[in-house]
């Protein structure tokens, strides 16, 4: 075929607006939930009764600060945070064990196991939370930040479990005949060669993991009812109760319990696309 | 002594995989064995005359001829058709982004970007963005479309819709972002021999691309499936409380309400066996899907 090169290349840039507009489109239509929550939240309540979708005009910091000193999103903010951390932390761990053993060893029951980790990817935690509420009571830890990192750190289980098998069982399997001829136990392999060659499979599975604990809502309802001890998720629904007639002042809260995640992406993008595609296509 | 050194490294290395299995088998029997039992059991507890509990099933006949029951089991029904929605369009902009498109990265990167904002906060911001003088009806009243204003989250009519929206609108980014990746693996030399051959966009895609996608996209059904059965809460709760009336209550909602608000345990139980019942189609789906790929485990 013989074309013309500049007739074609004027030919591919006219093809390529209609797909522009399209991608501009669905991009307008992300973003502006978003654009909403920032400009809402930097908006007097006048300024924002009298042009809901402009910029705002005047621009104010209030609602900030007054989200931050009203109520108790500052405590609210350290729960959370304790609650991933301790959570991450407590999944990670007995998660890349598990895998590890599903992996690299062969014994009775091992499919039955892995089996049941991918049938409990699908029970809903409405399922859970009746009797889970029951124990928590007669253990006294109902209202208290170790109830729902134990749920959160059982709940994450399945799927990081499942999705440290396949990474581990993509690492070279030479490398562990040779630990095994150096005369490595096999926690001295877990721990040597396993962990430090997965560092960023599981560092897209903290960060995917981090993400659910961090916007979870439903058990951290349930499980701590006391204004002190919530975490964002169920402290913003108290907040907006509070200042239901103050809108700006609402964005402003959600802006903030949002920020971390916003940021976290803003800076590890890929982190995220991997941990959720790895999660899929393997 | 040699002997008794040895057989204890074997009896050690036959429990070895149990050892690092153990912690995680007991929190996922606190988690969720136990609690499944316990759910199941307390279902079939019913209250006599005497005071002492006995087995039956009452709790399942009072759901049964419970209009609210059906009401909200329908509701996830339909926030069930939000799926092939939401996956249709999802595939469409990952061809889309897919055709070496300029700035196809920056695209990406603010389509998936509501994937990350938590339920609350999203539900939050579409409260007002679909209130009666939300974004929406000033779009509509601004084209002079007056007639089609709704109070969306208002109406029992329109608040399943609406709900649904949101969800297609928070769970599109991780279909685009999923399918993306796929169609980046795909061979492109058959693309481009379809292309040469003088197929157009729409042939090239689906004759050629699509039936190479299936597997994601099945995964993706598969999960936005469970999504809509297992965590569509936070939408309801922050969005409409179950309102108005019933009319966006679903099944996970309706179990909370009964089991924390009207303290009805037997009944909140009895629900969410029923529950359980409709998910375990989706564990047969997850299973012979996810399996393919350690088959050799599983």
């Amino acid at each position: 075929m013989k074309t013309n090169p500049s007739r074609s290349r004027l030919w591919s840039l006219l093809a390529a607006i209609p797909k522009q507009v399209i991608l501009l489109f669905f991009s307008l239509v992300a973003i502006y939930p978003i654009y909403y929550m920032i400009v809402t939240a930097f908006k007097t309540r006048p300024d924002w009764l009298h042009d809901q979708f402009g910029l705002p005009n005047p621009f104010t910091f209030q609602n900030i600060t007054d989200a931050l000193n009203k109520g108790n999103i500052p405590l609210w903010f350290g729960n959370s945070l304790i609650v991933t951390i301790a959570s991450l932390i407590v999944s990670t761990i007995v998660s890349s064990l598990a895998a590890y053993a599903l992996a690299r060893f062969h014994f009775a029951g091992r499919a039955f196991y892995f089996n049941s980790m991918i049938a409990l990817m699908v029970i809903p935690p409405a399922v859970l939370i009746l009797p889970l509420f029951v124990l928590m009571v007669n253990i006294g830890l109902v209202n208290t930040l170790p109830s729902v990192i134990i749920i959160y750190s059982g709940l994450l289980i399945p799927f990081s479990v499942y999705l440290l098998v396949s990474f581990f069982r993509s690492l070279p399997p030479e490398l562990f005949d040779a630990a095994a001829i150096d005369g490595c136990s096999n926690l001295d392999t877990f721990w040597r060669i396993t962990l430090p060659l997965s560092t960023p499979a599981m560092v897209t599975l903290i960060v995917v993991n981090a993400l659910f604990v961090w916007n979870e809502l439903f058990i951290a309802l349930v499980f701590l009812q006391g204004e002190t001890v919530m975490t964002l998720m169920p402290g913003l629904t108290l907040f907006k109760g509070h200042f239901t007639i103050n809108e700006p002042l609402i964005m402003a809260g959600t802006l903030i319990a949002t920020m971390p995640m916003i940021l976290l992406y803003l800076f590890g993008q890929r982190l995220f696309v991997e941990g959720l595609v790895a999660g899929a296509v393997k | 002594m040699p002997q008794t050194i040895t057989k204890t490294k074997t009896t050690f290395r036959k429990i070895e995989p149990y050892l690092y299995l153990a912690p995680a088998t007991i929190l996922i029997i606190l988690v969720f064995v136990y609690p499944i039992i316990e759910n199941i059991h307390t279902s079939f507890l019913q209250n006599t005359a005497s005071g002492i509990k006995t087995l039956g099933l009452t709790n399942y006949t009072l759901v049964s001829q419970d209009p609210i029951f059906w009401q909200s089991l329908s509701n996830n029904g339909k926030l069930l058709f939000s799926v092939p929605i939401m996956t249709v369009i999802s595939l469409f902009i990952a061809i889309v982004l897919f055709e070496h498109v300029r700035g196809w990265m920056f695209y990406r990167f603010i389509i998936f970007m509501p994937y990350i904002l938590a339920i609350p906060v999203v539900g939050q911001t579409f409260v007002y963005l679909l209130g009666l003088n939300g974004i929406i009806n000033t779009l509509l009243r601004d084209v002079g479309l007056n007639l089609l204003t709704q109070d969306w989250l208002g109406s029992a009519k329109w608040v399943i819709p609406s709900i649904s929206v949101v969800i297609i609108y928070r769970e599109m980014g991780f279909g685009v972002v999923l399918f993306l990746a796929r169609l980046m693996s795909l061979e492109k030399e058959i693309l481009e021999a379809a292309a040469i051959d003088g197929a157009n966009f729409w042939q090239k895609h689906f004759y050629v691309t699509l039936p190479q996608m299936s597997g994601v996209i099945e995964f993706f059904v598969v999960v936005e499936l469970i999504t809509m059965l297992s965590w569509v809460f936070a939408y309801v709760f922050t969005m409409t409380g179950g309102g108005p009336g019933f009319a966006s209550t679903v099944m996970e909602f309706y179990i909370w309400k009964h089991a924390f608000a009207f303290r009805s345990p037997g009944i909140a139980s009895a629900l969410a066996v029923v529950l359980l019942l409709v998910t375990t189609v989706l564990i047969v789906l997850q299973l012979r899907l996810r399996r393919r790929s350690l088959e050799d485990i599983a």
